[in-house]
C-alpha cells in the first residue's frame, strides 16, 4: 500500500489509489477504504492514543488521512455515561449511554463523518463541497465548510424541521429544498457529483466520510476501560454507522487493544421508515424499499445505501432489529430527558424505545453491558414535542401565590427552611 | 436501440441516463435512446448495444447486480412494478449504482470473511 490506506472494492476485491469515487468501475458495488492495520501497529496503542487530543482525531492512525494531517475541528469525544435511572425504568442493570447528542461543533454524530470527508475533500482540491441530508448531516457540513472556508450546497427534503434548516443557512450554505424526499435528493445528488466537479461528503466522499463513524466504536471501547460492550443497540438511517462500529471493534481486536469478543448488534428505526429491521425480521437478503413516513426524519431513509451490510452485521453477530411508533418516539424522548437528563432528537428517541424493547423481550438481558447510541440532539426537533407540555398562567412574584400554586398542582408540598429540608 | 418484443407496440421512446461509473465501458456514452417497453428488454438492448458492459453489470449467476438501481423520472422502479412496469413515451430512465460505505462481511484486517485473526 502506497499510503497507509486506500479504496477497495468490497464485492470484487479491485483496489483503487485514493480519489473520490465511491463506486467500482468494474461491478458497480460499493468502494470502502481500507486502512494499513500493520503500519498503525506502533502508532496505534493506547499509550499513544491517551496522549492524543480529547477529540476523535486521537485515533487518526486509523482514519484516512495523512499522518501529518492536523484537524482543524475537534469532534467526538463525546460522553459515555452509566445510565442508571432508564435502565431501573426499562428492566437494565449495566446500561450506558453513547451520547453524541453533544457532539461539537453542530450536535450530532455528523460531526465525526464529516471531519473526515472535509480533510480529503481538500486533499483531492475540492474548493466545493455539499451533501445530501436528513438535517443532521446538513448541519454539521455548513458549519466545517465555514471554518475550512469551503463553499457549500447543502441538498435536503423541501419538509425538513425548521430548526434544522436555520442551523445550515446561518453558516452561510447554500441550501437547496428539494420537492422530494431523502432518497430523491440522495438520487439528485448522485447526479450532480457526476457532471460537477463537487466534493460531496456522501457520494463520491462517502469511502472517507463513513471511515469517521468507527471514532464511536473506538470511543466506547476506550471508555470503557478497553474493553468491548456485551451488546450495542444503534439507530439506523442509511445503515452505515452499525457496520462501522462494528469494523471499528474489530480493528482493535486485531491490534490487541482489546481482548477479542463477540459483541451482539442491535438496529433501532421508526416503524414508519423501516426497510432494514423488516428485512432482519423476515430472513431477507435484500432490502425492500419503503416510502418514509415517520416523525424521525433523520432516520427516513426508504432505500438505505448500506441496508444489506446492516443486515448482515446484525444478522452475524446474533443481534436483532427492532422498529417503534411516532407516540413510543415521544414518550421515548421524555423518558431519557427525566430519568438521565439527556435531551435527543427523534432517532435518539428511536434508539432509547428500541431497547427498551428490546430488553422488555428479552433480548438483550438485564445484567448484560449494553451501550445504546444516542445521535443527536433535541433542540433540533423541537416540533416533535409540540402540544406535549402546556404554558402555564404565570404566578405572582410573592410567597403565598407560589404556594397557592403548589397546592393547585396537587402535588407533595416541600418547604426549605434553613436549607433543611422538611416535609 | 430497437427493442425487438415491443415492435408490435405503439413506438415508445426512453431517454436512458447512465452513471459515470459505467462510462469506460460505454465509449463515454452518457445517455442512450431506446425503445424497450420495459426493464429486462431495456437491460438486454443496453448489453447488446454495449458488449463491454455486460460482464459487469451482471454477477456470476447472471443476475443484474444488485447494487444497480433503476428510476423512472422521479420513481424508484420497484415502486412502479419493477420489471412488470410499461415505459411510457418520453420516459426518463435513470441508471444510479448505490452508493454505500460499509460491509462487515469481511475482517478489515485481512479481508477474508473467515478470517482468524480477529
Amino acid at each position: 500500500m502506497a499510503h497507509a490506506y486506500e479504496l477497495r472494492c468490497r464485492e470484487c476485491g479491485k483496489r483503487y489509489d485514493n480519489a473520490p469515487l465511491s463506486i467500482c468501475d468494474e461491478c458497480f458495488s460499493p468502494l470502502e477504504v481500507q486502512c494499513d492495520l500493520e503500519a498503525a501497529r506502533n502508532t496505534f496503542t493506547r499509550e499513544a492514543i491517551a496522549k492524543g487530543p480529547s477529540s476523535m482525531w486521537r485515533y487518526q492512525a486509523l482514519l484516512p488521512v495523512p499522518d501529518d494531517y492536523v484537524a482543524p475541528t475537534p469532534a467526538g469525544w463525546t460522553p459515555l455515561l452509566r445510565a442508571p435511572r432508564l435502565a431501573e425504568r426499562i428492566g437494565a442493570s449495566n446500561l450506558y449511554i453513547k451520547n453524541d447528542a453533544v457532539c461539537l461543533p453542530t450536535l450530532s454524530f455528523k460531526d465525526r463523518v464529516v471531519s473526515v470527508a472535509l480533510a480529503n475533500a481538500q486533499i483531492f482540491g475540492f474548493d466545493t463541497v455539499g451533501c445530501s441530508s436528513t438535517g443532521n448531516l446538513a448541519n454539521a457540513v455548513a458549519a466545517q465548510a465555514a471554518r475550512l472556508g469551503l463553499k457549500s450546497y447543502i441538498l435536503v427534503p423541501s419538509d425538513l424541521e425548521p430548526a434544522k434548516i436555520l442551523n445550515t443557512q446561518v453558516y452561510g450554505a447554500k441550501l437547496v429544498r428539494i420537492d422530494g424526499n431523502y432518497d430523491h435528493v440522495n438520487r439528485l445528488c448522485s447526479q450532480i457529483a457526476d457532471r460537477y466537479h463537487w466534493g460531496f461528503v456522501n457520494v463520491n466522499l462517502r469511502p472517507y466520510y463513513a471511515e469517521g463513524s468507527k471514532t464511536v466504536g473506538f470511543e466506547i471501547a476506550e471508555q470503557l476501560g478497553w474493553r468491548l460492550p456485551d451488546n450495542v443497540v444503534v439507530p439506523m438511517a442509511g445503515g452505515s454507522l452499525i457496520t462501522k462500529i462494528r469494523k471499528a471493534f474489530r480493528e482493535l481486536i486485531a491490534l490487541g487493544l482489546v481482548e477479542e469478543k463477540e459483541v451482539r448488534f442491535f438496529g433501532a428505526q421508526a416503524t414508519g421508515c423501516s426497510p432494514i429491521a423488516t428485512a432482519v425480521k423476515t430472513g431477507a437478503d435484500h432490502i425492500e424499499p419503503q416510502r418514509p413516513s415517520t416523525i424521525a426524519r433523520s432516520l427516513a431513509i426508504g432505500n438505505p445505501a448500506d441496508g444489506v451490510y446492516a443486515t448482515r452485521c446484525i444478522r452475524e453477530s446474533g443481534g436483532w432489529a427492532e422498529d417503534v411508533s411516532d407516540v413510543e418516539i415521544v414518550s421515548a424522548i421524555q423518558e431519557l430527558a427525566e430519568t438521565e437528563g439527556i435531551f435527543t432528537e427523534t432517532a435518539g428517541g428511536v434508539t432509547t424505545a428500541v431497547t427498551a424493547r428490546l430488553y422488555a423481550h428479552g433480548r438483550i438481558r438485564q445484567d448484560e453491558l449494553t451501550v445504546t447510541c444516542i445521535t443527536g440532539n433535541g433542540l433540533k426537533t423541537t416540533d416533535a414535542l409540540a402540544g406535549a407540555y402546556e404554558l402555564e398562567a404565570p404566578v405572582r412574584p410573592r410567597l403565598s401565590d407560589f404556594e397557592t400554586y403548589l397546592e393547585e398542582q396537587n402535588e407533595e408540598q416541600e418547604l426549605v427552611f434553613g436549607g433543611v429540608r422538611v416535609s | 436501440m430497437k427493442s425487438k418484443s415491443s415492435s408490435l407496440e405503439a413506438s415508445v421512446s426512453v431517454r436512458v441516463l447512465l452513471p459515470n461509473a459505467f462510462h469506460k465501458h460505454t465509449n463515454g456514452a452518457r445517455e442512450v435512446q431506446s425503445n424497450a417497453g420495459n426493464l429486462p428488454e431495456l437491460i438486454t438492448e443496453i448489453e447488446t448495444t454495449f458488449p463491454a458492459l455486460k460482464t459487469h453489470l451482471r454477477d456470476e449467476h447472471g443476475q443484474v447486480r444488485r447494487f444497480i438501481n433503476f428510476y423512472v423520472n422521479e420513481e424508484d422502479i420497484r415502486f412502479l412494478g419493477n420489471d412488470k412496469y410499461a415505459f411510457k413515451d418520453g420516459d426518463e430512465v435513470l441508471v444510479i449504482p448505490s452508493i454505500a460505505g460499509g460491509c462487515c462481511s469481511c475482517c478489515s484486517y485481512c479481508g477474508r470473511e473467515d478470517c482468524a485473526c480477529c
